[in-house]
């Protein structure tokens, strides 16, 4: 059975529609990812999922209850990580957590080693007698994903989980968020960070102007956009009038000479090597490297969205994770 | 079991962040002070007894108004109010533990100036069995009123200046110091929608025996209003923070 099943979802927020008529599902146990740039409807969908905001239209069902008729049943395997850490200024870390336990109604002699081991387990032991205002913007965020987790729940949201965060914190996020997986947790992520969805989603659902362009694994979502083949020579000195010649001889083919040592070879077809080598060096001209260049998700995106993937986030630095 | 762990955190929450924090607590003996010293060299001759009843309407009053409206606001300014709106609890009772604070705040200040009239009066003659039931539905329904105005500000100085929009006329119009029927003709309609004016009126009985309406009949509509309000407030809530 599906973990949540959303059907013709709709929210207008007076005339505006922010998400327009939506349905997917979300596996049990599975990692499923919202990508899309800024106001896509990435977080009004997560807010009627929770039961945080009212569809305008449609039905939402988490492990099989109505979350529009039974509101706080469903809330009750829900962990929420909201855009915006939000946990308590005044109160420490420790505290934090043992009262987010007490609203799930677990009693004291429970909670606390819960937490103690929930701060353990985000590094964040030293800081749990430390009030929440003074912790760092990675601190909060791994703060407010252990408060998330505290009463164990079946399916966590994580709204932009790794945004305006340091690489390493973000990794980190990334990895306790698969270990999650693996515990059994369904998880649903939003993020516009087209690596972090590659890398850990199962499945990832396209999204902009408030629909659901394209849903599924990453391999479907490359194959779902029909592409030709691709190959990048690097050889020695060769001279503009070359790619004329190829294109010439092999029918089909798409040449560009993209600097005086390397050219780019595009077509429908595959395209075989040994006729291609065996035509350079007919000219006299010696390949040193051929590469097939494959579309990335970010090429899947643009081409499926129509939006430019400057419109979606990169992380601060190469992450190599 | 699970919602009464859920009410029981809320409270001692609020109670230790909010409620114990020394400004809070200095507001709610400092004004009722100065408001009575006021009163006292206005003039001398009064008798303290007359102004107790007056004053501890006063405490409640200032003391839950604007606490409700202006923690709720900053919660939800903060983003952590979301919390209580997630949780699975139901919305009455996740309501009624944020006031439950309030009231019991309120009902702390109502004994400021109780305490300090004991030293200067003799207070055996009060009738404490319908004070302090009155002091709790005041209360009550000056909590729902700051919970009514937490549910329309946005910020936390409108919720300051919302409710100080609503406190101080009825400092004037509940018979608090100035009884109702001096004043102005068309305000005393205004004054019997007031929830205050009833428990004022119960306060004067059950102190200096000066009531103007039947104690039972002030019970009686104080529940009322309670009840009344609190139906608006959870209406309103709903409609206005579940998007
Ligand atoms: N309460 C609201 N009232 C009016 N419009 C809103 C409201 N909330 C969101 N919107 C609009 O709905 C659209 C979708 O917003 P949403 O917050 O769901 O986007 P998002 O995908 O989460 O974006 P981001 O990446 O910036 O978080 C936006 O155009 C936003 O301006
Ligand atoms: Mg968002």
């Amino acid at each position: 059975m599906e973990m949540v099943r959303v059907t013709n979802l709709k929210k207008k927020y007076g005339n505006f529609t922010a998400v327009d008529d939506i349905s997917f599902d979300i596996k049990k146990g599975e990692i499923f990812g919202f990508l899309g740039p800024n106001g896509a409807g990435k977080t009004s969908t997560i807010n009627m999922i929770i039961g945080l905001s009212r569809p305008t239209a449609g039905d939402i069902a988490v492990n099989g209850i109505d979350v529009r008729k039974q509101t706080k049943k469903a809330q009750a395997i829900m962990g929420i990580v909201a855009d915006e850490s939000n946990l308590y200024n005044e109160m420490n870390g420790f505290d934090n957590l043992c009262f987010c336990a007490a609203l799930y109604g677990i009693r004291k002699e429970e909670r606390e080693p819960k937490a103690r081991q929930l701060l353990e387990q985000f590094r964040l032991t030293d800081a749990g007698n430390r009030p929440y205002k003074a912790y760092s913007k990675g601190m909060r965020r791994k703060l407010t994903i252990a408060a998330a987790l505290i009463h164990s729940p079946r399916i966590l949201f994580l709204d932009e989980p790794t945004t305006g965060i340091d690489v390493e914190s973000s990794r980190y996020i990334r990895d306790m968020i698969v270990d999650l997986k693996k515990q059994g947790t369904t998880i649903f992520l939003t993020t516009h960070y087209i690596e972090e969805a590659q890398r850990i989603c199962d499945r990832i659902a396209f999204i902009a102007n408030g629909r659901i362009v394209a849903t599924g694994t990453v391999p479907e979502l490359m194959e779902s956009v029909k592409h030709g083949h691709t190959i990048h020579f690097i050889t020695d000195e060769i001279t503009e009038c070359l790619a004329d010649e190829v294109q010439a001889h092999f029918r089909g083919s798409n040449v560009t000479i993209r600097s005086d040592r390397s050219l780019v070879m595009a077509s429908e077809q595959r395209i075989p090597l040994l006729p291609v080598m065996a035509f350079f060096r007919d000219k006299g001209i010696e390949v040193y490297e051929a590469e097939e260049l494959r579309p990335s998700l970010e090429d899947v995106f643009v081409k499926l969205t129509g939006i430019e993937s400057s419109m979606l986030g990169k992380e601060k630095a190469n992450t190599t994770s | 079991m699970k919602s009464w762990i859920a009410f029981w955190n809320i409270l001692k929450k609020d109670i230790k962040n909010y409620y114990l924090k020394p400004p809070n607590i200095s507001w709610g003996i400092i004004f009722p002070l100065s408001w009575t010293l006021m009163q006292l060299i206005r003039s001398p001759g009064k008798n303290v007894l007359e102004l107790l009843p007056g004053l501890i309407a006063m405490s409640v009053l200032f003391g839950t108004t604007s606490m409700l409206a202006v923690t709720i606001t900053f919660e939800r300014s903060g983003r952590s109010f979301e919390r209580l709106l997630l949780a699975p609890i139901s919305l009455s009772t996740m309501v009624l533990a944020k006031m439950a604070g309030t009231i019991v705040f309120g009902i702390f200040n109502a004994f400021v100036p109780v305490i300090f009239a004991s030293f200067f009066i003799n207070l055996s003659a009060v009738k404490w069995g319908a004070l302090l039931p009155a002091v709790f539905l005041i209360a009550i329904t000056s909590s729902l009123m700051g919970l009514l105005i937490a549910v329309s500000a946005e910020q936390v100085f409108e919720a300051q200046t919302f409710s100080n929009f609503f406190r101080f006329p009825m400092l004037f119009l509940c018979g608090l110091f100035i009884p109702i029927s001096s004043l102005p003709a068309f305000l005393r309609p205004v004054s019997y929608c007031l929830p205050l004016t009833y428990g004022t009126d119960i306060l004067k009985g059950a102190i200096i025996g000066t009531n103007t309406l039947s104690p039972a009949l002030c019970f009686g509509l104080l529940l009322v209003f309670s009840t009344i309000l609190f139906l608006i407030c959870r209406y309103n809530i709903n409609r206005k923070w579940i998007l």
